[in-house]
Protein backbone atom coordinates (compact mmCIF):
# COMPACT_ATOMS: atom_id res chain seq x y z
CA UNK A 1 0.00 0.00 0.00
CA UNK A 2 2.56 3.01 1.08
CA UNK A 3 4.71 2.21 -2.17
CA UNK A 4 1.68 2.39 -3.95
CA UNK A 5 0.09 5.73 -3.16
CA UNK A 6 3.71 7.65 -3.63
CA UNK A 7 4.56 7.82 -7.33
CA UNK A 8 8.20 6.17 -7.92
CA UNK A 9 10.51 9.22 -9.17
CA UNK A 10 13.31 8.67 -10.79
CA UNK A 11 16.84 10.40 -9.88
CA UNK A 12 15.82 13.81 -11.92
CA UNK A 13 12.80 14.16 -9.33
CA UNK A 14 10.32 13.50 -12.28
CA UNK A 15 7.75 10.59 -11.53
CA UNK A 16 8.52 7.56 -14.16
CA UNK A 17 5.27 6.81 -16.11
CA UNK A 18 4.22 3.83 -15.12
CA UNK A 19 3.30 1.68 -17.91
CA UNK A 20 0.56 -0.02 -15.78
CA UNK A 21 -2.68 2.65 -15.91
CA UNK A 22 -3.98 3.87 -12.46
CA UNK A 23 -7.16 5.92 -10.89
CA UNK A 24 -9.86 6.01 -12.44
CA UNK A 25 -9.88 5.60 -16.20
CA UNK A 26 -11.29 8.20 -18.62
CA UNK A 27 -14.22 6.91 -20.22
CA UNK A 28 -15.80 7.85 -16.80
CA UNK A 29 -15.95 11.57 -17.82
CA UNK A 30 -18.08 11.53 -20.87
CA UNK A 31 -20.99 9.86 -19.78
CA UNK A 32 -23.18 12.34 -17.85
CA UNK A 33 -23.00 15.77 -18.80
CA UNK A 34 -25.48 17.50 -16.41
CA UNK A 35 -23.69 16.07 -13.01
CA UNK A 36 -20.45 17.33 -14.53
CA UNK A 37 -21.65 20.81 -15.10
CA UNK A 38 -23.24 20.57 -11.29
CA UNK A 39 -19.35 19.48 -10.52
CA UNK A 40 -17.50 22.24 -12.21
CA UNK A 41 -19.98 24.80 -10.37
CA UNK A 42 -19.61 23.62 -7.06
CA UNK A 43 -15.68 23.13 -7.42
CA UNK A 44 -15.41 26.75 -8.62
CA UNK A 45 -17.58 27.46 -5.79
CA UNK A 46 -15.35 26.07 -3.05
CA UNK A 47 -12.16 27.44 -5.33
CA UNK A 48 -13.41 30.89 -4.47
CA UNK A 49 -14.12 30.50 -0.77
CA UNK A 50 -10.09 28.66 -0.94
CA UNK A 51 -8.79 31.61 -3.19
CA UNK A 52 -11.17 34.96 -1.21
CA UNK A 53 -9.21 35.19 1.63
CA UNK A 54 -5.82 35.48 0.17
CA UNK A 55 -7.62 38.16 -2.74
CA UNK A 56 -8.74 39.93 0.14
CA UNK A 57 -5.31 40.31 2.18
CA UNK A 58 -3.62 41.20 -0.71
CA UNK A 59 -6.06 43.99 -1.96
CA UNK A 60 -6.88 45.78 1.89
CA UNK A 61 -3.51 45.30 2.10
CA UNK A 62 -2.73 48.54 -0.21
CA UNK A 63 -5.73 49.94 0.75
CA UNK A 64 -6.71 53.28 2.92
CA UNK A 65 -8.72 52.45 5.99
CA UNK A 66 -11.65 54.45 3.92
CA UNK A 67 -11.72 51.92 1.75
CA UNK A 68 -11.49 48.99 3.77
CA UNK A 69 -13.94 49.97 6.07
CA UNK A 70 -16.62 51.25 3.67
CA UNK A 71 -16.70 52.49 0.42
CA UNK A 72 -14.50 50.01 -1.36
CA UNK A 73 -14.75 46.74 1.02
CA UNK A 74 -13.97 43.30 -1.80
CA UNK A 75 -12.96 45.41 -4.67
CA UNK A 76 -9.66 46.19 -5.93
CA UNK A 77 -7.85 49.08 -4.49
CA UNK A 78 -8.78 52.64 -5.86
CA UNK A 79 -5.46 54.32 -5.02
CA UNK A 80 -2.56 51.84 -4.10
CA UNK A 81 -1.21 52.71 -0.91
CA UNK A 82 2.37 51.08 -1.25
CA UNK A 83 2.81 52.98 2.46
CA UNK A 84 1.24 50.46 4.05
CA UNK A 85 4.22 48.34 3.28
CA UNK A 86 7.19 50.26 4.14
CA UNK A 87 4.93 51.09 7.37
CA UNK A 88 4.78 47.34 8.56
CA UNK A 89 8.31 46.78 7.46
CA UNK A 90 9.64 50.31 9.36
CA UNK A 91 7.31 51.10 12.23
CA UNK A 92 5.89 47.27 12.87
CA UNK A 93 9.62 46.00 12.64
CA UNK A 94 7.87 43.39 9.96
CA UNK A 95 11.58 43.52 8.70
CA UNK A 96 13.00 42.37 11.67
CA UNK A 97 11.18 39.13 12.16
CA UNK A 98 11.18 38.28 8.67
CA UNK A 99 15.08 37.95 8.83
CA UNK A 100 14.44 35.77 12.27
CA UNK A 101 12.60 33.62 10.42
CA UNK A 102 14.47 33.58 7.10
CA UNK A 103 17.56 32.45 9.61
CA UNK A 104 15.37 30.06 12.25
CA UNK A 105 13.96 28.21 8.98
CA UNK A 106 17.39 27.98 6.86
CA UNK A 107 19.56 27.09 10.11
CA UNK A 108 16.73 24.35 11.38
CA UNK A 109 16.53 23.21 7.46
CA UNK A 110 19.94 22.86 7.19
CA UNK A 111 20.96 20.99 10.96
CA UNK A 112 17.30 18.47 9.83
CA UNK A 113 18.95 17.62 6.54
CA UNK A 114 22.37 17.02 7.52
CA UNK A 115 21.42 14.61 11.00
CA UNK A 116 18.71 12.88 9.09
CA UNK A 117 20.99 12.15 5.91
CA UNK A 118 23.71 11.25 8.24
CA UNK A 119 21.08 8.97 10.34
CA UNK A 120 19.26 7.25 7.14
CA UNK A 121 22.90 6.34 5.96
CA UNK A 122 23.31 4.63 8.68
CA UNK A 123 20.41 2.65 9.18
CA UNK A 124 19.72 1.80 5.98
CA UNK A 125 23.46 1.52 4.14
CA UNK A 126 25.64 0.02 7.04
CA UNK A 127 24.80 -3.45 8.26
CA UNK A 128 24.55 -3.49 11.98
CA UNK A 129 22.43 -5.54 14.47
CA UNK A 130 19.16 -3.66 15.97
CA UNK A 131 19.51 -1.23 12.88
CA UNK A 132 16.00 -2.01 12.26
CA UNK A 133 15.17 -0.96 15.92
CA UNK A 134 16.99 2.24 15.48
CA UNK A 135 14.78 3.03 12.97
CA UNK A 136 11.42 2.19 14.73
CA UNK A 137 13.09 4.36 17.43
CA UNK A 138 13.10 7.48 15.18
CA UNK A 139 9.47 7.01 13.53
CA UNK A 140 8.35 7.26 17.33
CA UNK A 141 9.04 11.05 16.71
CA UNK A 142 6.07 11.16 14.21
CA UNK A 143 3.62 10.42 16.72
CA UNK A 144 4.80 12.82 19.59
CA UNK A 145 2.85 16.32 19.82
CA UNK A 146 5.27 19.27 20.75
CA UNK A 147 3.28 19.58 23.61
CA UNK A 148 4.95 16.61 25.15
CA UNK A 149 8.74 18.69 25.63
CA UNK A 150 7.04 21.81 25.76
CA UNK A 151 7.65 23.09 29.43
CA UNK A 152 10.39 20.56 30.26
CA UNK A 153 12.07 22.93 27.06
CA UNK A 154 10.77 25.97 28.05
CA UNK A 155 12.57 25.52 31.82
CA UNK A 156 15.73 24.05 31.10
CA UNK A 157 16.19 26.75 28.49
CA UNK A 158 15.32 29.72 30.85
CA UNK A 159 17.62 27.96 33.33
CA UNK A 160 20.63 28.13 30.92
CA UNK A 161 19.61 31.34 29.27
CA UNK A 162 18.87 30.44 25.79
CA UNK A 163 15.37 31.75 25.96
CA UNK A 164 14.84 34.62 23.80
CA UNK A 165 17.45 33.13 21.22
CA UNK A 166 17.16 31.65 17.95
CA UNK A 167 19.04 28.47 19.03
CA UNK A 168 15.75 27.60 21.18
CA UNK A 169 13.68 27.86 18.19
CA UNK A 170 16.54 26.21 15.80
CA UNK A 171 16.86 23.40 18.09
CA UNK A 172 13.46 22.79 19.04
CA UNK A 173 12.34 22.70 14.95
CA UNK A 174 14.95 20.10 13.99
CA UNK A 175 14.17 17.80 16.95
CA UNK A 176 10.32 17.57 15.63
CA UNK A 177 11.26 17.44 11.96
CA UNK A 178 14.25 15.09 12.48
CA UNK A 179 11.34 11.86 12.45
CA UNK A 180 9.56 12.82 8.99
CA UNK A 181 13.04 13.75 7.53
CA UNK A 182 14.22 10.83 8.12
CA UNK A 183 11.30 8.73 6.88
CA UNK A 184 11.58 11.08 3.73
CA UNK A 185 15.28 10.37 2.99
CA UNK A 186 14.91 6.63 3.62
CA UNK A 187 12.47 6.34 0.99
CA UNK A 188 14.79 8.19 -1.20
CA UNK A 189 17.99 6.38 -0.43
CA UNK A 190 16.10 2.99 -1.27
CA UNK A 191 16.36 3.92 -4.35
CA UNK A 192 20.22 4.16 -5.13
CA UNK A 193 21.83 1.32 -6.44
CA UNK A 194 23.59 -0.43 -3.98
CA UNK A 195 26.35 -1.58 -6.58
CA UNK A 196 27.25 2.10 -6.56
CA UNK A 197 28.21 1.56 -2.77
CA UNK A 198 30.48 -1.73 -4.09
CA UNK A 199 32.17 0.00 -6.88
CA UNK A 200 32.96 2.64 -4.63
CA UNK A 201 34.03 0.64 -2.12
CA UNK A 202 36.49 -1.86 -4.69
CA UNK A 203 37.66 2.26 -5.48
CA UNK A 204 38.69 2.07 -2.12
CA UNK A 205 36.24 4.36 -0.19
CA UNK A 206 35.14 4.13 3.24
CA UNK A 207 32.28 4.16 4.62
CA UNK A 208 32.92 8.17 4.80
CA UNK A 209 33.97 8.69 1.26
CA UNK A 210 31.10 6.61 0.28
CA UNK A 211 28.80 8.68 2.34
CA UNK A 212 30.16 11.73 1.19
CA UNK A 213 30.98 11.22 -2.64
CA UNK A 214 28.77 8.74 -3.75
CA UNK A 215 24.80 8.92 -1.56
CA UNK A 216 25.25 12.58 -0.14
CA UNK A 217 24.90 13.85 -4.19
CA UNK A 218 22.60 11.78 -5.68
CA UNK A 219 19.95 12.47 -2.19
CA UNK A 220 19.56 15.87 -3.85
CA UNK A 221 16.19 14.99 -4.75
CA UNK A 222 15.21 14.40 -1.15
CA UNK A 223 16.84 17.66 0.21
CA UNK A 224 14.19 19.82 -1.89
CA UNK A 225 11.40 17.66 -0.67
CA UNK A 226 12.74 17.64 2.70
CA UNK A 227 13.80 21.09 2.92
CA UNK A 228 10.36 22.31 1.80
CA UNK A 229 8.62 20.47 4.53
CA UNK A 230 11.06 21.62 6.99
CA UNK A 231 10.52 25.29 6.03
CA UNK A 232 6.55 24.94 6.33
CA UNK A 233 6.90 23.70 9.57
CA UNK A 234 9.42 26.06 11.26
CA UNK A 235 7.90 29.17 9.20
CA UNK A 236 4.57 29.01 10.13
CA UNK A 237 4.73 27.69 13.76
CA UNK A 238 4.01 29.46 16.44
CA UNK A 239 3.54 27.27 19.82
CA UNK A 240 7.18 27.22 20.55
CA UNK A 241 8.01 30.71 19.02
CA UNK A 242 5.39 32.16 21.56
CA UNK A 243 6.67 30.44 24.09
CA UNK A 244 10.17 31.10 24.20
CA UNK A 245 10.56 34.48 22.47
CA UNK A 246 9.34 37.43 24.27
CA UNK A 247 11.40 39.98 23.01
CA UNK A 248 11.49 41.45 19.93
CA UNK A 249 14.75 41.39 18.49
CA UNK A 250 14.25 37.40 18.35
CA UNK A 251 10.42 37.55 17.44
CA UNK A 252 9.65 34.90 14.47
CA UNK A 253 6.82 36.45 11.96
CA UNK A 254 3.97 34.93 13.44
CA UNK A 255 4.80 35.92 17.11
CA UNK A 256 5.79 39.57 15.53
CA UNK A 257 2.93 39.32 13.84
CA UNK A 258 0.44 38.66 16.79
CA UNK A 259 2.10 41.52 18.60
CA UNK A 260 1.60 43.70 15.33
CA UNK A 261 -1.92 43.10 15.31
CA UNK A 262 -2.01 44.22 19.16
CA UNK A 263 -0.63 47.74 18.62
CA UNK A 264 -2.26 48.64 15.14
CA UNK A 265 -6.29 47.53 16.01
CA UNK A 266 -7.68 50.13 14.16
CA UNK A 267 -5.36 50.24 11.22
CA UNK A 268 -5.73 47.58 9.30
CA UNK A 269 -3.66 48.77 6.24
CA UNK A 270 -0.27 47.91 7.50
CA UNK A 271 -1.39 44.69 9.07
CA UNK A 272 -2.71 43.77 5.90
CA UNK A 273 0.37 43.90 4.38
CA UNK A 274 2.43 41.85 7.28
CA UNK A 275 0.37 39.76 6.44
CA UNK A 276 0.78 39.32 2.87
CA UNK A 277 4.53 39.82 3.22
CA UNK A 278 4.71 36.34 5.92
CA UNK A 279 2.18 34.70 3.42
CA UNK A 280 3.97 35.57 -0.20
CA UNK A 281 7.29 33.33 0.75
CA UNK A 282 4.86 30.37 0.67
CA UNK A 283 2.97 31.07 -1.81
CA UNK A 284 6.05 31.98 -4.37
CA UNK A 285 7.47 28.50 -3.50
CA UNK A 286 4.29 26.63 -4.30
CA UNK A 287 3.60 28.90 -7.40
CA UNK A 288 7.11 26.57 -8.40
CA UNK A 289 7.26 23.92 -6.14
CA UNK A 290 3.59 22.65 -6.17
CA UNK A 291 3.92 18.54 -7.14
CA UNK A 292 6.91 18.20 -4.58
CA UNK A 293 5.06 20.24 -1.80
CA UNK A 294 2.32 18.09 -2.18
CA UNK A 295 4.01 14.85 -2.57
CA UNK A 296 6.39 15.83 0.84
CA UNK A 297 2.92 16.52 2.68
CA UNK A 298 1.39 12.87 0.96
CA UNK A 299 4.89 11.21 2.09
CA UNK A 300 4.16 12.46 5.82
CA UNK A 301 0.43 10.96 6.06
CA UNK A 302 1.38 7.61 4.63
CA UNK A 303 3.56 5.86 7.10
CA UNK A 304 1.60 8.26 10.26
CA UNK B 1 31.96 -11.70 8.36
CA UNK B 2 33.68 -9.61 11.77
CA UNK B 3 33.57 -5.72 11.62
CA UNK B 4 36.51 -4.02 13.25
CA UNK B 5 36.03 -1.05 15.92
CA UNK B 6 36.39 1.44 13.42
CA UNK B 7 33.47 0.85 11.69
CA UNK B 8 30.96 0.08 14.56
CA UNK B 9 32.43 3.90 15.16
CA UNK B 10 31.45 5.12 12.45
CA UNK B 11 27.61 4.14 12.91
CA UNK B 12 28.00 5.52 15.84
CA UNK B 13 29.11 8.86 14.29
CA UNK B 14 26.83 9.10 11.48
CA UNK B 15 23.94 8.65 13.88
CA UNK B 16 25.42 11.09 17.04
CA UNK B 17 23.66 14.29 15.32
CA UNK B 18 20.00 12.90 15.22
CA UNK B 19 20.57 11.12 18.20
CA UNK B 20 21.04 13.88 20.59
CA UNK B 21 18.45 16.01 19.15
CA UNK B 22 16.11 13.47 19.05
CA UNK B 23 17.29 12.10 22.98
CA UNK B 24 17.67 15.75 24.15
CA UNK B 25 14.75 17.37 23.10
CA UNK B 26 12.48 14.72 22.75
CA UNK B 27 12.88 11.71 24.72
CA UNK B 28 14.47 13.86 27.97
CA UNK B 29 11.64 16.33 27.62
CA UNK B 30 8.69 13.67 27.36
CA UNK B 31 10.27 11.71 30.76
CA UNK B 32 10.42 15.34 31.92
CA UNK B 33 6.89 16.00 31.50
CA UNK B 34 5.60 13.06 33.50
CA UNK B 35 8.04 13.81 36.24
CA UNK B 36 7.03 17.41 36.44
CA UNK B 37 3.07 16.66 36.25
CA UNK B 38 3.59 14.51 39.93
CA UNK B 39 4.88 18.10 41.18
CA UNK B 40 3.95 21.43 42.36
CA UNK B 41 6.33 23.95 41.10
CA UNK B 42 5.64 27.89 40.36
CA UNK B 43 9.21 27.59 38.72
CA UNK B 44 11.22 29.72 41.51
CA UNK B 45 10.51 27.97 44.34
CA UNK B 46 11.99 24.46 44.45
CA UNK B 47 9.48 21.56 43.16
CA UNK B 48 6.96 19.45 45.61
CA UNK B 49 6.21 15.57 45.17
CA UNK B 50 2.54 15.85 45.53
CA UNK B 51 1.97 12.70 43.66
CA UNK B 52 -1.05 12.39 41.65
CA UNK B 53 -2.86 15.61 42.84
CA UNK B 54 -2.24 17.19 40.20
CA UNK B 55 -4.31 15.00 38.29
CA UNK B 56 -7.06 14.87 40.57
CA UNK B 57 -7.70 18.95 40.57
CA UNK B 58 -7.38 18.60 37.10
CA UNK B 59 -10.36 16.91 36.76
CA UNK B 60 -12.14 17.94 39.67
CA UNK B 61 -11.11 21.91 40.08
CA UNK B 62 -13.74 24.09 38.92
CA UNK B 63 -11.63 27.05 38.53
CA UNK B 64 -9.28 25.34 35.83
CA UNK B 65 -12.42 23.59 34.30
CA UNK B 66 -11.03 21.33 31.71
CA UNK B 67 -14.30 19.46 30.94
CA UNK B 68 -15.27 22.68 28.96
CA UNK B 69 -11.68 22.77 27.30
CA UNK B 70 -12.40 18.81 26.18
CA UNK B 71 -15.86 19.15 25.26
CA UNK B 72 -15.24 22.11 22.62
CA UNK B 73 -12.12 19.65 21.68
CA UNK B 74 -14.06 16.81 20.93
CA UNK B 75 -16.79 19.36 19.29
CA UNK B 76 -14.28 19.57 16.82
CA UNK B 77 -13.01 15.98 16.75
CA UNK B 78 -16.72 15.26 15.57
CA UNK B 79 -17.34 18.19 13.27
CA UNK B 80 -13.61 17.09 11.78
CA UNK B 81 -14.89 13.65 11.12
CA UNK B 82 -18.76 13.97 10.13
CA UNK B 83 -18.10 17.43 8.03
CA UNK B 84 -14.82 17.73 6.94
CA UNK B 85 -13.84 14.70 6.12
CA UNK B 86 -17.10 13.61 3.92
CA UNK B 87 -16.54 16.90 1.95
CA UNK B 88 -12.46 16.47 1.13
CA UNK B 89 -13.51 12.64 0.23
CA UNK B 90 -15.91 14.10 -1.98
CA UNK B 91 -13.72 16.64 -3.34
CA UNK B 92 -11.33 13.86 -3.98
CA UNK B 93 -13.63 11.48 -5.71
CA UNK B 94 -14.76 14.35 -7.95
CA UNK B 95 -11.63 15.67 -9.07
CA UNK B 96 -9.98 12.07 -9.49
CA UNK B 97 -12.76 11.55 -12.48
CA UNK B 98 -10.46 13.34 -15.08
CA UNK B 99 -12.41 16.27 -14.40
CA UNK B 100 -11.26 19.47 -16.35
CA UNK B 101 -9.10 21.76 -14.20
CA UNK B 102 -8.08 18.74 -12.13
CA UNK B 103 -4.32 20.19 -11.11
CA UNK B 104 -5.67 23.66 -10.99
CA UNK B 105 -8.64 23.03 -8.46
CA UNK B 106 -5.89 20.29 -6.31
CA UNK B 107 -3.42 23.35 -6.10
CA UNK B 108 -6.02 25.83 -5.42
CA UNK B 109 -8.02 23.69 -2.54
CA UNK B 110 -4.52 22.63 -1.00
CA UNK B 111 -3.50 26.12 -0.58
CA UNK B 112 -4.95 27.12 2.65
CA UNK B 113 -3.07 24.56 4.44
CA UNK B 114 0.16 25.96 3.25
CA UNK B 115 -0.81 29.54 5.16
CA UNK B 116 -0.08 30.17 8.28
CA UNK B 117 -3.01 29.77 10.95
CA UNK B 118 -2.24 33.15 12.33
CA UNK B 119 -2.36 34.87 9.01
CA UNK B 120 -5.47 33.05 8.63
CA UNK B 121 -6.83 33.66 12.15
CA UNK B 122 -5.53 37.43 11.90
CA UNK B 123 -7.91 37.37 8.10
CA UNK B 124 -10.80 35.62 9.84
CA UNK B 125 -10.68 38.46 12.82
CA UNK B 126 -11.38 41.44 10.25
CA UNK B 127 -14.22 39.29 8.70
CA UNK B 128 -15.73 38.76 11.89
CA UNK B 129 -15.24 42.38 13.26
CA UNK B 130 -18.63 43.44 14.65
CA UNK B 131 -18.50 47.30 12.72
CA UNK B 132 -16.31 46.66 10.02
CA UNK B 133 -15.88 42.87 9.42
CA UNK B 134 -16.91 41.62 5.80
CA UNK B 135 -19.53 39.31 7.75
CA UNK B 136 -21.59 41.83 9.45
CA UNK B 137 -21.36 44.59 6.56
CA UNK B 138 -22.94 41.68 4.13
CA UNK B 139 -26.01 40.84 6.75
CA UNK B 140 -26.39 44.49 6.94
CA UNK B 141 -26.52 44.94 3.20
CA UNK B 142 -29.09 41.42 2.66
CA UNK B 143 -30.97 43.27 5.53
CA UNK B 144 -30.30 40.99 7.92
CA UNK B 145 -29.61 43.90 10.54
CA UNK B 146 -30.65 41.22 13.60
CA UNK B 147 -28.32 38.30 12.46
CA UNK B 148 -25.55 40.82 13.35
CA UNK B 149 -23.32 39.69 16.05
CA UNK B 150 -20.15 40.58 17.88
CA UNK B 151 -19.04 37.01 16.85
CA UNK B 152 -16.15 36.87 18.62
CA UNK B 153 -17.01 38.67 21.59
CA UNK B 154 -20.20 36.57 22.30
CA UNK B 155 -19.60 33.87 24.49
CA UNK B 156 -22.39 31.90 22.31
CA UNK B 157 -21.25 32.59 19.03
CA UNK B 158 -17.50 32.63 19.54
CA UNK B 159 -17.27 28.74 19.41
CA UNK B 160 -18.87 28.59 16.80
CA UNK B 161 -17.00 31.32 14.76
CA UNK B 162 -13.73 29.54 15.68
CA UNK B 163 -15.06 26.33 14.31
CA UNK B 164 -15.20 27.47 10.35
CA UNK B 165 -12.26 28.65 9.97
CA UNK B 166 -10.11 25.34 11.64
CA UNK B 167 -12.94 23.24 9.37
CA UNK B 168 -12.31 25.43 6.64
CA UNK B 169 -8.19 25.22 6.32
CA UNK B 170 -7.88 21.55 6.56
CA UNK B 171 -10.19 20.25 3.90
CA UNK B 172 -7.23 20.93 1.34
CA UNK B 173 -5.21 18.41 3.26
CA UNK B 174 -7.78 15.28 3.79
CA UNK B 175 -8.48 15.55 0.00
CA UNK B 176 -4.96 15.73 -1.21
CA UNK B 177 -4.21 12.52 1.01
CA UNK B 178 -7.53 10.43 -0.61
CA UNK B 179 -6.59 11.87 -3.91
CA UNK B 180 -3.39 10.80 -4.02
CA UNK B 181 -4.74 6.96 -2.84
CA UNK B 182 -7.52 7.05 -5.56
CA UNK B 183 -4.93 7.95 -8.37
CA UNK B 184 -2.72 4.64 -7.03
CA UNK B 185 -5.51 2.44 -7.57
CA UNK B 186 -5.02 -0.07 -10.64
CA UNK B 187 -7.20 0.95 -13.07
CA UNK B 188 -8.30 -2.26 -14.01
CA UNK B 189 -10.18 -2.50 -10.45
CA UNK B 190 -12.85 0.96 -11.93
CA UNK B 191 -12.90 -1.19 -15.63
CA UNK B 192 -14.04 -4.23 -14.25
CA UNK B 193 -16.79 -2.63 -12.56
CA UNK B 194 -17.91 -0.48 -14.86
CA UNK B 195 -17.77 -2.68 -17.57
CA UNK B 196 -20.56 -4.53 -14.94
CA UNK B 197 -22.31 -1.75 -15.74
CA UNK B 198 -21.71 0.31 -12.46
CA UNK B 199 -22.45 3.97 -12.31
CA UNK B 200 -19.79 6.22 -11.10
CA UNK B 201 -21.65 6.66 -8.01
CA UNK B 202 -21.55 2.75 -6.98
CA UNK B 203 -18.03 2.40 -8.51
CA UNK B 204 -16.91 5.26 -5.70
CA UNK B 205 -18.81 3.29 -3.23
CA UNK B 206 -18.34 -0.50 -3.70
CA UNK B 207 -14.72 -0.30 -5.48
CA UNK B 208 -13.07 3.22 -4.57
CA UNK B 209 -13.88 3.83 -0.47
CA UNK B 210 -13.20 0.07 0.42
CA UNK B 211 -9.31 0.22 -1.53
CA UNK B 212 -8.80 3.56 0.36
CA UNK B 213 -9.78 2.63 3.51
CA UNK B 214 -6.25 2.78 4.80
CA UNK B 215 -6.13 6.78 3.83
CA UNK B 216 -9.04 7.21 5.44
CA UNK B 217 -7.96 5.33 9.09
CA UNK B 218 -4.76 8.18 8.68
CA UNK B 219 -7.27 10.47 7.90
CA UNK B 220 -9.77 10.21 10.43
CA UNK B 221 -6.42 9.47 12.95
CA UNK B 222 -4.83 12.98 12.23
CA UNK B 223 -8.74 15.08 12.59
CA UNK B 224 -8.97 13.76 15.77
CA UNK B 225 -5.45 13.96 16.93
CA UNK B 226 -5.20 17.01 15.82
CA UNK B 227 -8.50 18.17 17.09
CA UNK B 228 -7.42 17.18 20.69
CA UNK B 229 -3.51 19.07 20.29
CA UNK B 230 -5.31 21.93 18.27
CA UNK B 231 -3.75 25.50 19.60
CA UNK B 232 -2.60 28.25 16.85
CA UNK B 233 -6.43 29.22 15.40
CA UNK B 234 -7.71 29.51 18.12
CA UNK B 235 -4.73 31.49 20.26
CA UNK B 236 -5.42 33.83 17.59
CA UNK B 237 -8.80 34.21 17.20
CA UNK B 238 -9.74 34.25 21.08
CA UNK B 239 -7.10 32.87 22.98
CA UNK B 240 -9.84 30.84 24.95
CA UNK B 241 -12.11 33.89 25.98
CA UNK B 242 -14.42 35.29 26.21
CA UNK B 243 -15.26 33.74 29.06
CA UNK B 244 -13.31 30.77 28.37
CA UNK B 245 -16.07 29.62 26.24
CA UNK B 246 -14.02 28.85 23.65
CA UNK B 247 -10.45 27.04 25.68
CA UNK B 248 -8.71 23.78 24.42
CA UNK B 249 -6.39 21.86 26.41
CA UNK B 250 -3.60 23.24 24.72
CA UNK B 251 -4.93 27.33 25.67
CA UNK B 252 -5.44 26.15 28.96
CA UNK B 253 -1.94 25.00 29.08
CA UNK B 254 -0.56 27.59 28.20
CA UNK B 255 -2.51 29.58 29.81
CA UNK B 256 -1.69 27.70 33.17
CA UNK B 257 1.76 28.15 32.58
CA UNK B 258 2.33 31.57 31.83
CA UNK B 259 -0.40 33.59 33.48
CA UNK B 260 -0.39 31.25 36.76
CA UNK B 261 2.84 29.87 36.58
CA UNK B 262 1.59 26.34 37.54
CA UNK B 263 4.41 24.11 35.87
CA UNK B 264 3.27 20.65 37.39
CA UNK B 265 -0.50 21.65 36.52
CA UNK B 266 0.65 22.47 32.68
CA UNK B 267 2.42 19.22 32.69
CA UNK B 268 -0.39 17.60 34.27
CA UNK B 269 -2.65 18.95 30.95
CA UNK B 270 0.17 17.82 28.51
CA UNK B 271 0.50 14.14 29.44
CA UNK B 272 -3.18 13.76 29.68
CA UNK B 273 -2.99 15.51 26.15
CA UNK B 274 -0.28 12.32 25.09
CA UNK B 275 -2.68 9.88 26.90
CA UNK B 276 -5.63 10.88 24.68
CA UNK B 277 -3.85 10.77 21.71
CA UNK B 278 -2.38 7.71 21.88
CA UNK B 279 -5.73 6.27 23.06
CA UNK B 280 -7.72 7.54 20.12
CA UNK B 281 -5.38 6.46 17.81
CA UNK B 282 -5.64 2.84 19.05
CA UNK B 283 -9.29 3.02 19.32
CA UNK B 284 -9.67 4.33 15.64
CA UNK B 285 -7.46 1.74 14.54
CA UNK B 286 -9.13 -0.65 16.09
CA UNK B 287 -12.55 0.00 14.80
CA UNK B 288 -10.93 -0.16 11.44
CA UNK B 289 -9.91 -3.47 11.96
CA UNK B 290 -13.31 -4.83 13.13
CA UNK B 291 -15.44 -3.76 10.02
CA UNK B 292 -12.99 -5.70 8.07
Amino acid sequence: MDKEILPKRNQTGQRKRDSRAKGIPEVMQHRFRWTDVLAQIGLIVWAVICLFPVYWMFTFSLKTNNEIFGENVMGLPREWVWSNYTRALNVGHMGQYFLNSIIVTVVTIAITLIAAVMATYAITRLHWKGRKRMNKFFMLGLTIPIHAAIVPLYTTFSRIGMLNTRWALIISYSAFSLSMAILIATGFMGDIPYDLDEAAFLDGCGVWGIFFRVIAPLMMPAVSTVGIYTFLQSWNELMFATVFISKEAYKTLPVGIQSLSGQYTTEWGPIGAALALATLPTLIAYLFLSRQIQDSFIAGAVKG
Amino acid sequence: MKRPFSYKLNIFLFLLPALILFLGVLIAPIVMSFVYSLMDWNGLSTPTYIGFKNYVELFTSRSINISRALQNAMLLAVLSVCIQLPFALILALKLSQHIKGERWYLAIFFMPVLISSVVIGQLWIKVYNPEYGVLNALLRSLGLDSWTRIWLGDKNTAMGACLVPILWQYVGYHMLLMYAGIKGMPAELNEAAMLDGCTPAQVSWYIIIPYIRPILRVSVIFAVTGSLKSFDMIYVLTNGGPMHATELPSTLMINLLFLRNRYGMGSTIAVMLIVLCFVFALLINLAFKEEK
